[in-house]
This record gives structure tokens, C-alpha cells and sequence, in this order.
């Protein structure tokens, strides 16, 4: 039977209902379901989040000042932006304001985590929904090193010498029959279009890809001692400074700025030279195939991220962009603010959870969170043995986050779009420019390959911004201010007795929001909507679907029971699931409503 | 498992020089901390040993572990996963979904019954009927039983598998529970941090594969050779703190010297990880020389020991030059309650004292 959600979708399931669990190369744990009528195109879909762990349950009665280390614990892929969000948080809380040097420092890592993400989300997750390593085998090196050479003239490593050597590499593996992580993958699926020669550009870039990101991350080594999950600090950051006296081995010293340096000339020469022609090359071969748009070019929301100056949150001053698009109008950028509690709500009428008044949504810093696993009349299987899942009832560990009451798609696509209809130069520039390569009409972003491109032209614009802020630290260190931590309400009696803020940032998979509240020197309530809580969303009250179901939409499958456009089209969001979830009880019984009044 | 290449094999025909093979094999052998007599011996067992299926589960985590594997340097993730082991089922990795890669997993179990490695990322919840982590529509906890039945052995990765993490912190309100206490009938390695190391999950792995057992473990069941000694033992900061020269406040002149950050809440003094030796990212750096303390982020229930920040009480009435077993037990009984922390520091230094005897020998 047929519906049309108020988002302006038409709906059914009377088709053949199709099951992907687990789906792979994403963080976490994720389910998805569709229908599909007889010509194979997708008629309804329905994406679950499977994992639930409880953090914010878990953040109540702890030190604020704590806190960046249990969120930064949230997700190891995009690790480090749960911890900046959360500083800012109890920053915002505290009234706290940080050094110039922080603001550069914390800008440079969250810069470095936004390429490091996009390259490993394009190379390592999401490569293999376009590229066949097996029909690689079948590629010329010498046509290979000619295409590399026509795409990417100034990359280094293109020889046919070269190509032949990962081509054998690739051929010893395939024929020792231990497929490893290949195996069981749809490789003779008609969905895949790259000639030979492409295939083996690409699977050679995937490994180089897998040499480089451990590069790419030592940024964070350097100021936060390690990665995955460096070390931040409320008030400032806790590497000191120290470029001219004794003791500067154990400081930001020359040495180490020289490093951070280079590295940051290899992410820049990384994006230009592979990652981005390779998003043209492949994207090519593909350009007719513009599915997955969704929400995209309807309701889109960015919180905005990288500070110009330390502790100035002003859209105007960010290097990312801050708006919100509803209903496909490009003509009106909306301010966002994170403190109304019009704007931003979650519902949990489809969520395994249970508010207090049902069908109410609630702002984080009022939020509830009362867990209720329980499947719909309409599912199949058991409750610890779901075949098939009923989407009219509960059925999803995330909750449905709205900007008021509108569902909106997050992450880079969702801030080149902002960016764009708000006129923000440098986004401007990049999308016409690729537009104009690849001769596409504007409207072809509003898809799954918009998605992508947005991500790796976004890596580059943060490959610039990383280049300015590192110049930036060095001017100010020039300029004699070492300072990088404010410390003057570090202690706890300094604070007010009851407080509450919030951080925003731009993860890598969109906007990213923690609420938190402070009393008598310790947690009270803290609650986080993150990206994937947005775009993995299931339905809200209103029948709204979220942007991963809407993006399946209409999508037609080569083979429905080999699920390649499905895999294409969520990981064009990177999806983050054990971001997603929220909190819960302790066994069932405390039940806490985790009760903000 | 005849059919199955070695390594040396494998890398040959993937045109790996006989020459990169050995130098290969010294990096190992440095990996592991064993001296140059050992090369020839990792030579030998990978020209004559099999390559060893990996099944890699994923319960309730952050994806750090998985993270961190491929920051691996020596060896590099890429010749891991094409040329050592045969990583079957990896969800973050893997190009199958859905019931194709469950058919993979499946595969594997049965093919190589017994002689696969079980590798744990995160843990089971046992709440809700273990439905807060659900995986092909089942609790994941059905899924690692299911796995480590034919399992040779289990790897359990990082702070999460080994020790529970962060979603086991109080009030665990999932019943996060860490391996070895879902499964008791199999040898289980525990390679704790948030994240371990890169090149010490990479060195555990070689090391079983390379010398075909599994290494030594201490009391809590991690292996001795990278947890055998406490951050604070090979702290390039410790004549710091012997000297008494502490950071008193972020980013004091202090600070700016390098002074160890006692004071600020390190727990390099109660945390067993090889942090200060190996370092990070390819010994770039690690917590404590970018001017954080360490968080103890490889040790059993350390997210509630107290805040990051409340320093080790008891550490420092010690003074100066204090006996390190006396200072680690004064500190750990302090702030974790650890039990038997003497007679396991006991036990490590007789661990460790093997070690290097084997080494010298």
C-alpha cells in the first residue's frame, strides 16, 4: 500500500522486502531495510540503528572537565571532534574562554581529523561500492600509467612498472584463494562500470591511501600524544609551547612545528594529486547515475565549525558554514541556534524509547531517555531474532532529532549546500569548478556522488585551512604569545553553582551538538545529537522519514538480493552508528529518565 | 590447511624480494624487543608456516581498535591483511554485507575449524536480552559464542573486549560485559588500551604466528612483553619527578620545561603499557611528552578511578628515589583497590625476569 510522508515521499512496502545485516565499512552497528517492486527499484526503506551504549547515563555525577574524554570515547573514527565539542561545551557552560594558540591548535586537529575521515571514508569504506579489485586483475599497467598520468600528471607514483607490481601483488592474493576481506563481495555485479585500467588506479590507491592516513593522524600524536583518541583540555589545550628555551624537547618546539608542517603539505599534496582527480576520474564513469539525492536538495542543517578567532562563534567567522535550507528553497539560509528550544527536538515514537508524554519533542537540554526495545505487531521473527522489522511501530535505537519539525540531512554535502546558497566563496569556486569539469548541472550535488565529491572537495578546502592556521600559531608564537591554556577557572570553586552550555562543531559526517548541564561542580544532565542521529534517523511522529531512507528511494538495483546501490548510497554518508545512540537504563530497572527538568 | 601458503610463499609471489623479507623479519624481531639471534628463527617459521585466518568481531565499541590497527607501521596494515593473515570477516573493512558476509564468516569457522584466531573488538551487552548490540538480527553476544567455539585462540582488543571501557562504567547501564567472562573455555589474550598501541596489536599477532603460541601473559592475561612495566618505569619525565620538579598548573613555566605532570593526575605511576617505550604513530609522541597525563586508559576500570585530574594520592610521600614496586603499590591500592597488587607485581617481575633470560640466552 502506498503513502506520501509529509516530506514528500511516496511510500510502499508491497514489494519484496530485502534485509541487509550488518551493514559493513561503516562505524558501528547498522540495519537496513527496503522494498523493491518487480523492476527492482526501491519503494520504501528502513534504516535501523542496532547498537546502543548509554555514555550520557554514564556522564551523570562525573567532573565537567572529564567529559571530553567518556564522549571522545563515542567514535574512534571520527575521534577527537566528540572531545573539541565537549570542551566547548562546559566552556560555553563556564564561561571559559581560550588562547589564540588553543583556537589554531584545536583548529589544525579538527582540520586533520575532517581529511583524515574523508580519505579513509572514500579509500577504505566506500571505494568498493565503485571500484572491483578483482577486475583489476584484468587491467593493462601501461594503460594504467597512461590514465594516471592523464588524470594526475603531477602524481609521482604512475609508472606501469608500478602498476604492474600492485597488479601482481593483487593477482598472488586473489589466486592463493584466501580472498580475506574481498571475499563474498559482488564483483560480478553488473552495477560496477570502471574499465580495467580505472580499477587498478584506484585499488592502488586504496593501499596508498592505507600508508598515508597514519601520516595524516600524526598531527594529533603531536598535540595530543596519540591517535585514535588524543588528549584535549577545557580551557585551552594541554601541549605547552616552547620554541625558545631550555626544556623544549617536551614542548611544541621547532622540531615538532616542522613536522606538523610537513604533514600538512602531505595532506595537501595527497588531495590534489589522488584523492580529488579521483573522485573526477570515477565519478566520470558514473555520472549517470544520480541517485540518492534524499534530503539533500530539500532540508539541510550545519552547525558551522572553525573559528577564525579563539572563541568567537559568529557564522560569519566560521570557515565552515553555519544555516539551515528547508523545503528546497537555496534563496533562504536560516540562522541556527542550538539554545531554542523550537529548533531543534527529538522524537521517539519510532525510537526504542518512551517519553513521558508520548509524541512530544523535546530539546536536548530537556531531554528524556527511557528505553523500550520492544518490535511491532507488524515485524517478523522474534525479539532476539528479527527476520523483518515493523516500520509503523518502534524500530530503532536512534531517536528522530528535527529542526523544527523538519527532518534534515547533515554532514558535507549538507555544508556545501549551505555554503553555497550563503555565497561562501571558496565552497563557490569548488563546486563550480567541478561542476564545470565534469559538465553537471548544478542539481546533480543534490546525490549520492554529490555526497562524495562534497567530502573530497571539502578535504581539500581543510588541507588550505589547516595550511592557515598553522601559519597562523607560528605568527602568533612569532609575535611572542605562547600561551595555550586559560586556566584561571580550572578549579571547581570558581564555578557558579548551577550552569549549562553548549558545543557545536562540524564533525566530519555533519553537525555535531553536545548539551550539557553543571551543578554544584559536577554533571548534571548531558546529551548529545550527533551526525548520524540525524541522517540515520527513522520516522518521527509526523511520518517524516530520515535522510538515509530517503536517499534509498526510487534508487533502481541491478541485482535486488546483492545489495551494491544500497552500500553506495548509505556510505556516501559515512554513517556512524555508535555516534547515533543514546542513553539508557541500568538493567531495567533505574529506568533513569534521564530528567533534565 | 595444507593448501594454505606461507607467508614466505605468499610475499615471494607477490614480489617481495628475498632481501625486503629479511629485513622484514629484523623488524619484527625488533618489534618484539628480541635481539638480532632472532631473525633467522621469524625466517624460518614464516617460509614454513601457514597463513592463519583472522575473524574480527565487533560488539559495543568505538571503533578505535580497528582504528588504530591500520595506523600500523612496522609491519604496514597493507602487508598484514594481503600477505600474513587472511582477515575474513572485518566489518569496518570488509566489501560484503548482509547475509554475504555472514556466509563468509561462516565459511571461515567451519573450513578452518580450530585454526582460526578469534579477534574481539568490544564487548557483549548482556541487558535487553543482549539486544542493545544486534548484528544479522540476533544479540551479539549469539555471534562471539558462535565464533569462539572453533576458535584456536582469542585476541581480545583494547580496553573495551578486555576490561569493558566506557560503556561498562558506572552504572553500566547495558551490562557491557568483557569477554572472559562470556567465554571461559578458550585461551584469551588481552591487549588492553583505548586503543592498544598499533604496533603492539600488530607484535601480538606476529608473535603468535611467528612463533606458533601465544605469548606470556601476566596475571590479567595480557602479554608481559608490552605490559610487563608501568609508564611511569620509562617515563623520559621520571628524573622529574625524582627530582621533585612537577607542573603545578597547564601551561606553567613548568610545563613548558617538560616536568612531569604528577601533579596534574598522570597515571603513568599505576598504568602497565608500553606508551613511554613504543610511543605512538610511529613513536611520535605519546600523552604525556604533548603535555597531558597519561589517563590509564590500559587499565581495568580506570574511567572510575576519580577524575583524570585527582592525583595518585600516596605517590608522593615516597619522595624521591622510592622503590618503584613499593610506590606501584601504594598508588594502585589507592586509587583502584586492585587486588593482589603485590603478589601480581610479583609475578610480572618473575614474567619479566624470563623474558629477558630467554632474550640473553
Amino acid at each position: 500500500m502506498g503513502i506520501t510522508t509529509p516530506n514528500g515521499f511516496n511510500l510502499d512496502n508491497s514489494g519484496k522486502r530485502i534485509v541487509v545485516d550488518p551493514v559493513t565499512r561503516i562505524e558501528g552497528h547498522m540495519r537496513c531495510e527496503v522494498n523493491v517492486d518487480d523492476q527492482g527499484i526501491i519503494r520504501n526503506a528502513v534504516s535501523t540503528g542496532t547498537m546502543w551504549r548509554g555514555l550520557e547515563v554514564i556522564l551523570k555525577g562525573r567532573d565537567p572537565r572529564d567529559a571530553w574524554a567518556f564522549t571522545e570515547r563515542i567514535c574512534g573514527v571520527c575521534t577527537g571532534t566528540h572531545a573539541l565539542t565537549s570542551v566547548r561545551a562546559v566552556e560555553d557552560a563556564l564561561g571559559i574562554t581560550i588562547p589564540d594558540n588553543a583556537n589554531s591548535i584545536r583548529n589544525i586537529m579538527q582540520l586533520n581529523l575532517q581529511i583524515h575521515d574523508h580519505v579513509v571514508h572514500f579509500y577504505h569504506l566506500h571505494a568498493l561500492d565503485w571500484v572491483n579489485p578483482v577486475n583489476a586483475l584484468r587491467a593493462d599497467p601501461k594503460a594504467t600509467s597512461e590514465l594516471q598520468q592523464a588524470v594526475s600528471p603531477n602524481h609521482p607514483l604512475s609508472s606501469p612498472g608500478y602498476f604492474r607490481d600492485v597488479q601482481n601483488r593483487l593477482k598472488a592474493f586473489v589466486e592463493s584463494g584466501q580472498l580475506g576481506l574481498f571475499k563474498n563481495g559482488y564483483w560480478d555485479n553488473p552495477a560496477y562500470l570502471l574499465p580495467p585500467e580505472a580499477d587498478l588506479m584506484a585499488t592502488t590507491h586504496y593501499l596508498e591511501a592505507l600508508d598515508l592516513q597514519k601520516e595524516i593522524v600524526k598531527i594529533h600524536t603531536i598535540f595530543g600524544g596519540k591517535n585514535p583518541h588524543p588528549n584535549w583540555l577545557v580551557g585551552g589545550v594541554p601541549c605547552p609551547i616552547n620554541v625558545h628555551s631550555t626544556g623544549a624537547v617536551g614542548a611544541i618546539n621547532m622540531e615538532r612545528l616542522n613536522l606538523v608542517s610537513s604533514i600538512i603539505d602531505k595532506c595537501i599534496e595527497f588531495n590534489r594529486n589522488v584523492y580529488l582527480p579521483d573522485v573526477v576520474a570515477i565519478g566520470g564513469f558514473y555520472k549517470n547515475w544520480l541517485y540518492g539525492g534524499g534530503l539533500s536538495g530539500k532540508s539541510v542543517l550545519a552547525y558551522g565549525d572553525i573559528p577564525e578567532n579563539a572563541n568567537d562563534f559568529s557564522p560569519a567567522q566560521l570557515h565552515l558554514p553555519r544555516g539551515a535550507i528547508i523545503n528546497g528553497n537555496l534563496n533562504e539560509v536560516h540562522d541556527v541556534d542550538q539554545r531554542d528550544p523550537e529548533q531543534i527536538q527529538e522524537f521517539v515514537d519510532h525510537s526504542w524509547y518512551e517519553y513521558a508524554e508520548a509524541g512530544k519533542g523535546l530539546h536536548p537540554w530537556d531531554g528524556e531517555t527511557k528505553p523500550k526495545y520492544e518490535l511491532g505487531p507488524n515485524a517478523k521473527g522474534s525479539r532476539t531474532n528479527i527476520e523483518q522489522l515493523d516500520e509503523a511501530a518502534k524500530y530503532s535505537w536512534i531517536k528522530a532529532p528535527r529542526w523544527k519539525g523538519n527532518a534534515m540531512e547533515v554532514g558535507p554535502l549538507a555544508r556545501y549546500v549551505v555554503g553555497y546558497a550563503s555565497g561562501h566563496e571558496d565552497i563557490k569556486n569548488q563546486v563550480d569548478g567541478l561542476l564545470g569539469t565534469m559538465k553537471l548541472p548544478l542539481t546533480a550535488i543534490f546525490s549520492t556522488l554529490g555526497r562524495t565529491a562534497a567530502r573530497a572537495l571539502e578535504s581539500e578546502y581543510c588541507g588550505r585551512l589547516q595550511k592557515h592556521f598553522f601559519d597562523k600559531l607560528v605568527q602568533n608564537i612569532k609575535n611572542g604569545d605562547e600561551s595555550t591554556a586559560n586556566v584561571t577557572k580550572w578549579d571547581p570553586s570558581t564555578w557558579p553553582k548551577e550552569a549549562k552550555g553548549v558545543g557545536a562543531t562540524e564533525a566530519p559526517r555533519g553537525a555535531l551538538g553536545h548539551w550539557v548541564r553543571i551543578k554544584d561542580g559536577r554533571i548534571e544532565n548531558y546529551q548529545c545529537v550527533v551526525p548520524t542521529t540525524w541522517n540515520g534517523s527513522p520516522r518521527d511522529t509526523a511520518g517524516n522519514i530520515g535522510a538515509f531512507e530517503a536517499s534509498l528511494m526510487d534508487t533502481k538495483m541491478e541485482r535486488p538480493e546483492e545489495p551494491v546501490e544500497i552500500l553506495r548510497t548509505l556510505h556516501s554518508f559515512d554513517p556512524c552508528l555508535a555516534c547515533s545512540t543514546h542513553v539508557m537504563s541500568p538493567e531495567g530497572q533505574e529506568m533513569a529518565r534521564v530528567k533534565v527538568r | 590447511m595444507s593448501e594454505i601458503e606461507t607467508f614466505y610463499e605468499v610475499m615471494r609471489r607477490q614480489g617481495i624480494t628475498r632481501r625486503s623479507f629479511m629485513k622484514y623479519c629484523s623488524l619484527t624481531a625488533s618489534a618484539l624487543g628480541l635481539g638480532p639471534a632472532f631473525v633467522p628463527k621469524i625466517a624460518h617459521a614464516m617460509e614454513t608456516k601457514p597463513r592463519t585466518p583472522v575473524v574480527w568481531v565487533n560488539g559495543l565499541e568505538c571503533t578505535c581498535c580497528s582504528e588504530s590497527f591500520i595506523r600500523g607501521a612496522h609491519p604496514l596494515a597493507k602487508d598484514v591483511v594481503l600477505s600474513m593473515i587472511s582477515l575474513d570477516y572485518q566489518h569496518t573493512l570488509m566489501a560484503a554485507a548482509g547475509h554475504h558476509a555472514e556466509a563468509a564468516l561462516e565459511e571461515t569457522l567451519e573450513k578452518y575449524k580450530g585454526n582460526y584466531i578469534l579477534a574481539v573488538e568490544g564487548n557483549p551487552p548482556l541487558n535487553e536480552d543482549g539486544m542493545f548490540c544486534i548484528v544479522g538480527g540476533k544479540p551479539f553476544v549469539e555471534q562471539l559464542r558462535h565464533a569462539a567455539a572453533g576458535a584456536k585462540a582469542i585476541i581480545s582488543w583494547g580496553a573495551c573486549a578486555s576490561y569493558g571501557c566506557v560503556q561498562a562504567a558506572a552504572p553500566n547501564p547495558t551490562r557491557a560485559t568483557p569477554v572472559h567472562k562470556v567465554i571461559t573455555d578458550k585461551p584469551i589474550i588481552k591487549v588492553p588500551g583505548c586503543p592498544p598501541i598499533a604496533e603492539v596489536m600488530t607484535g601480538v599477532i606476529t608473535y603468535m604466528l611467528t612463533f606458533d603460541r601465544l605469548p606470556e601473559l601476566d596475571r590479567q592475561g595480557r602479554p608481559a612483553m608490552f605490559y610487563g612495566q608501568r609508564i611511569h618505569d620509562k617515563c623520559y619525565r621520571r628524573p622529574h619527578f625524582d627530582a621533585g620538579q612537577f607542573v603545578e598548573a597547564w601551561d606553567d613555566e613548568n610545563a613548558r620545561k617538560g616536568y612531569c605532570l604528577y601533579k596534574m593526575g598522570c597515571k603513568g605511576p599505576t598504568t602497565y603499557n608500553a606508551c613511554s617505550t613504543v610511543r605512538w604513530n610511529e613513536g611520535t609522541s605519546f600523552p604525556i611528552q604533548s603535555g597531558h597525563g597519561c589517563i590509564g586508559c590500559s587499565e581495568d576500570g580506570f574511567w572510575d578511578q576519580g577524575s583524570f585530574y585527582d592525583r595518585l594520592t600516596n605517590i608522593k610521600q615516597f619522595g624521591i628515589e622510592a622503590n618503584a614496586d613499593t610506590i606501584g603499590m601504594g598508588a594502585a591500592g589507592a586509587v583502584g583497590g586492585a587486588v593482589a597488587v603485590h603478589a601480581a607485581i610479583s609475578a610480572l617481575k618473575r614474567a619479566q625476569k624470563k623474558n629477558q633470560d630467554k632474550v640473553e640466552g
